[in-house]
């Protein structure tokens, strides 16, 4: 027997280990219980400005849920799970466009962003990433690098005769190499980047400018 | 108080500040160091993050020092640590979500910065709260100063900027690399031969006195 070092028993190693997960799930359930309003109202307020951002005009927004064939219907409250569309609205209450949110792999991890779309024009006119984990002063470009940004104040997505696809889809260039309003101008240093950007917004737009341009009339006869 | 005390205070504090500081010294925790020092801002927000948990978990192990069997110590300062993680990823969401965009993944790795289970191993598990506090203070304010040595470093190189302020003329083009892991590396290799040379000259001088 070893008389020299303190032992301690086996009820005092699970007390404290007891004791101490006790007083830790306390301090974290306490923590996230006092910050969730507050950062729910924080990304509320991102969301709504990067709408109004990618929405030039746009002062109010309306939220509409994607019911499953394909109308749309203002709600205050997204059930979980289902897809969701802004409308924005300017001063005088009139229909100025629709923010849509997209994602899709980047080149480290997935690549959100938001981009706005005006029925009227027919076009992109306005894109914000909302999350990616690009490499700082190579592939973050796509978020910062204006003459990049150019290419969705005006990015042509009208549909083809049949009303269910884009007459040209959205396509990537080499830099400078635009022609065409539906081409997209990559980045020189960030061209896996701005492919990411590019597959994004084609693969998106080909789903959602048929469904909005669908729904343009009703989503105004629910906004009155 | 007597003045030996003090002085032993001030210790406790400046060791990690300058003599023993974690980074320069120690070279502990460089997962975050090298990660996020690639911009003033970044490299502040870790630090700050860093010295929150690393007071919060050192006062609360001095606190259970003696509660704590030795056999069952390692899992419960595991478990301390990831907790003051968890409540400052909360804190850092609810103050600013661009910090907490920026700083990413590596809020969550501070769990595994071994100077944080370091000090409570080494120091606090062994000392009085007051002085795991002031321990703690000069570790993490020594780990925020090294984090910022490199991001300044980086940021004006990298991005020609200070704080997001321009620093050069148009003229400047910035250095890619420095803002990138490579350039991390080579600035914190830099500043480990700086603080080694300076240490070499320091004794040098104290052996010909």
């Amino acid at each position: 027997m070893n008389h020299e070092q303190p032992q301690f028993s086996n009820f005092k190693m699970i007390r404290a280990l007891g004791g101490v997960g006790i007083l830790c799930g306390l301090l974290i359930v306490f923590t996230y219980e006092a910050t969730f309003d507050i950062i729910k109202e924080k990304k509320a307020i991102a969301l709504e400005k990067a709408i109004y951002d990618v929405l030039p005009g746009s002062s109010s927004k309306l939220t509409f849920q994607v019911l499953e064939d394909g109308s749309f219907k203002k709600t205050e409250h997204v059930e979980e799970g289902k897809t969701r569309v802004f409308a924005g609205l300017d001063d005088q209450g009139n229909l100025v466009g629709f923010a849509v949110e997209a994602s899709g792999n980047g080149f480290q991890d997935i690549i959100r962003v938001i981009y706005g779309f005006s029925h009227e024009q027919e076009s992109l006119v306005g894109l914000k990433v909302l999350e990616s984990k690009e490499t700082p002063g190579l592939g973050d470009k796509i978020e910062k690098d204006e003459q990049f940004l150019m290419n969705f104040v005006a990015l042509d997505v009208k549909l083809g005769p049949s009303g269910k696809e884009l007459l040209h889809p959205i396509e990537l260039v080499k830099p400078g190499k635009k022609t065409d309003a539906w081409q997209i101008d990559s980045i020189t240093g960030a061209t896996i980047s701005s492919k990411a950007i590019s597959n994004i917004l084609g693969k998106s737009s080909q789903v959602w400018i048929p469904r909005i341009q669908k729904n343009v009339q009703e989503v105004k006869d629910q906004v009155q | 108080m007597s003045s030996s005390h003090q002085i032993m205070d001030t210790d406790t504090f400046i060791k990690g500040l300058w003599k023993e500081n974690p980074v320069f010294v120690q070279v502990l925790g460089m997962c975050p160091v090298l990660a996020v020092s690639n911009s003033v801002s970044n490299a502040l927000a870790m630090g700050l993050a860093t010295t929150f948990v690393l007071i919060m978990s050192n006062t609360l192990v001095s606190l259970l020092r003696n509660f704590i069997p030795k056999q069952v110590r390692i899992a419960t300062y595991i478990l301390i640590i990831a907790t003051f993680v968890t409540v400052a990823e909360y804190v850092i969401q609810a103050i600013s979500l661009e910090i907490h965009k920026a700083l990413g993944a590596f809020i969550a790795l501070i769990v595994v910065n071994c100077m944080i289970l370091g000090r409570a191993e080494a120091f606090a598990s062994k000392n009085t709260v007051k002085h795991s506090i002031l321990d703690a203070l000069g570790m993490g304010f020594g780990f925020t100063f090294a984090l910022l040595c490199l991001g300044a470093v980086r940021e004006i190189l990298g991005s020609g900027t200070f704080l997001g302020m321009e620093v050069f003329a148009d003229s400047f083009q910035p250095w890619v690399i420095m803002i990138l892991p490579g350039g991390g590396f080579f600035t914190l290799g830099a500043w480990l031969l700086f603080f080694n040379w300076r240490r070499e000259q320091k004794a040098k001088k104290g052996a010909a006195a």
